[in-house]
């Protein structure tokens, strides 16, 4: 499938690129999250901390082991600091 | 409900003026206003935030969906900025009206506690020595648990 990813904040600036598209048989994030890992070390050093991180499929909140059956984007960011 | 997110500075006085005017059946109204502080640590920072397109928009009408659930809202309105902000502009607003003022309270403090952790925006700070992502609070995060 073909997934857009989003980068946030300082996940953004390690990564360098704030969105790429990316064609995946990843099952869940975490998944995604790995095959990312495996293709360059600035994504392993970006991602080392999953605690430090969210993410949102589909512009909603949701796990690192969420499904990724029939998504579209992936977004990965810091913890939110509004208001 | 009034969700709005833009860069431009917005009119605090007039949306409060504004928020509820011509009801007859509101009792009371909360107002809350943040605001880019100025002096932190005898620094003057400079504030960029940044946000999720489409997101940030869904994230804020799910938050205040829930608010209208929980509370008897007559209604309410969140004004969120985005991109550069200097010491002292307002950031972000949000107004709850209702019958009386217990909902109209607890609602706008529910409002900020979610939008604070849970609505998709990231502040950067920038002072003379150079700049850093703000970095979230576990106080924050664990002010979600009381709702």
């Amino acid at each position: 499938m073909t997934l857009e990813i989003l980068y946030f904040a300082w996940l953004r600036e390690r990564i360098g690129l704030p969105r790429e598209t990316v064609q995946t048989n990843a099952a869940t994030v975490a998944d995604l999250v790995a095959e990312l890992c495996a293709r360059e070390e600035r994504y392993a050093l970006a991602f080392s901390d999953l605690s430090a991180l969210r993410v949102a499929v589909d512009q909603d909140l949701t796990e690192f082991d969420a499904p990724l059956a029939g998504a579209r984007e992936v977004a990965f960011f810091p913890p939110m600091t509004g208001g | 409900m009034d969700i709005r997110v833009h860069a431009h500075p917005f009119d605090y006085g007039a949306e409060c003026a504004a928020f509820g005017a011509g009801r007859q059946d509101i009792g009371a109204i909360v107002t809350f206003c943040g605001i880019v502080r100025g002096q932190d640590q005898g620094q003057l920072p400079q504030m960029e935030i940044e946000h999720y397109p489409g997101m940030t928009e869904r994230a804020l009408q799910k938050i205040a969906a829930e608010a209208q659930t929980r509370w008897a809202l007559s209604d309410c309105l969140i004004i969120h900025r985005y991109g550069p902000l200097a010491p002292g502009e307002k950031i972000m607003m949000v107004a709850t009206a209702a019958a009386h003022r217990a909902d109209a309270f607890a609602a706008a403090e529910f409002l900020m506690d979610y939008l604070k952790s849970r609505a998709p925006f990231w502040k950067k700070e920038s002072r003379a020595d150079g700049s850093d992502w703000v970095a979230a609070k576990a106080s924050d995060e664990a002010a979600l648990t009381r709702w």
